[in-house]
């Protein structure tokens, strides 16, 4: 548990000394986010239609921008094989990479999504239910693209082969995360869809840590 | 444990590589203060030999024993009692070389030696800033301190001298001459002269399969 710890600390220290690097997957969706009213024309009307569509749309797009440097760096400078010499579990550490992700990455997104949906002109009621699901389904992305991260270890055209394997992987969380916000804006309730993405977070947990770590295996025989 | 016989053994060992055999039927024994070099050529087999001494990758055939036990049944036992330093060296150049060591150290449960370390290889100094400004040599002392940072009774060494100058060699081999008087095993793979006193050696061009073999 605590090595689980350090690597956790570990990752987010790097990630913290990144600079601009760090920011750029919020910076990619505050920019993605606001281009949207500047195409769509500013009725408000179709804006807030759409607002919970664009928000989860730019956030799927934005947590995968840094998932290929996930493994890649620790692959590249020999940090990848000590970590799976070391007496922690490869899975665990997998997992611990996964959680430093989420929380340099997927968690900003969160932060300033308020700030974005009052941009898009959001119905106020569903802002609530989009943190909500956005905390429930933020992590499932950056575990998915864990395993993601970790197939891709070496090929050539790393981009587009994640963007590939993981954006299909994303479509569940894209639909129940619009689908709890829509819910609460109709006024029809939100409680399956959240439901659901909790159910795919603990999947994600549970599964995520088993294939990455095959999947690490596999890229260092 | 028993106080005869090896402690750390391979048995028969084969090794596949990107489908080619690289090498067959390899034999080793190690007890306690033991060191083996294996020696050869480029592209002989020697990192290909560490990787499976490790477990980095398996065997395509034999076995490798750990007091009699195949280290394949407890993978996370073995990976506690080696350390291993590749090519590769680790270093991460966003952090300070304290940094860099600290983290591998605690890994293993064992933060306390990071500063002792350091010194032993004349890192001292140069704790807090950047691993960024390091050069290659300095970057594989780096490598070598986490030898010194956690105690592990099997070292695994791929051509540590390489980058190396003459001082940093000789603290090295000093060290592995500490470790194996405290009963510690080293395992160094190497095409040059090494400085180490009644290591066995292991000739790696013995191994290679013949050449009907390399085209089946």
């Amino acid at each position: 548990m605590r090595a689980f710890g350090q690597i956790f600390a570990h990752d987010l220290r790097l990630s913290l000394r990144g600079g601009v690097g760090s920011l750029i997957a919020v910076i990619f969706f505050v920019v993605t986010v606001a281009l949207f009213p500047l195409g769509v024309g500013p009725e408000l009307e179709g804006l807030s239609r759409i607002a919970s569509g664009i928000l989860w749309v730019a956030a799927l797009l934005a947590s995968m921008l840094s998932l290929e440097r996930l493994f890649q760096n620790d692959f590249d400078d020999g940090s990848l094989e000590l970590l799976a010499l070391s007496p922690l579990p490869l899975e665990a550490s997998v997992l611990a990479k996964a959680l430093a992700h989420w929380v340099s990455s997927g968690l900003p997104l969160i932060v300033v999504s308020p700030l974005l949906a009052l941009l898009l002109n959001m119905d106020s009621t569903g802002l609530g239910l989009l943190i909500l699901a956005m905390l429930l389904g933020t992590p499932t992305l950056s575990l998915v693209g864990a395993v993601g991260a970790a197939l891709i270890l070496g090929a050539r055209l790393r981009g587009v082969l994640l963007a590939l394997l993981v954006l299909p992987l994303y479509v569940p969380v894209l639909i129940f995360g619009v689908g709890a916000v829509e819910g609460a804006i109709g006024g029809y309730g939100s409680g399956a869809p959240l439901l659901i993405l909790g159910g795919l977070l603990i999947g994600a947990l549970v599964l995520a840590p088993v294939a990455g770590a095959a999947g690490l295996r596999l890229a260092l025989e | 444990m028993e106080a005869t016989g090896p402690v750390f053994a391979g048995h028969a060992l084969d090794c596949v590589r990107g489908g080619r055999l690289v090498f067959r039927d390899l034999e080793f024994a190690l007890t306690p203060g033991d060191a083996l070099i294996l020696r050869g050529p480029n592209a002989s087999g020697k990192s290909s030999c560490l990787r499976l001494l490790a477990g980095l990758s398996r065997p395509a055939g034999g076995e490798i024993t750990w007091q009699g036990a195949s280290i394949a049944e407890e993978p996370e036992a073995h990976r506690a009692r080696l350390h291993y330093v590749g090519h590769l060296d680790g270093v991460k150049p966003q952090l300070s070389l304290r940094e860099n060591l600290a983290f591998w150290a605690k890994l293993r449960g064992s933060g306390e030696a990071v500063e002792p370390a350091l010194a032993r290889f004349e890192m001292g100094p140069l704790a807090a800033s950047p691993a960024r400004y390091l050069s290659a040599g300095q970057r594989k002392r780096l490598a070598l301190c986490r030898l010194v940072a956690a105690h592990a009774p099997i070292w695994l060494l791929d051509e540590p001298i390489v980058t190396l100058d003459e001082h940093a060699v000789g603290i090295l081999f000093a060290l592995i001459a500490e470790h194996r008087n405290a009963g510690g095993m080293a395992i160094v793979a190497a095409h040059g002269a090494l400085d180490m006193p009644d290591a066995s050696e292991l000739d790696m061009k013995r191994f290679q399969p013949a050449l009907e073999e390399l085209s089946s």
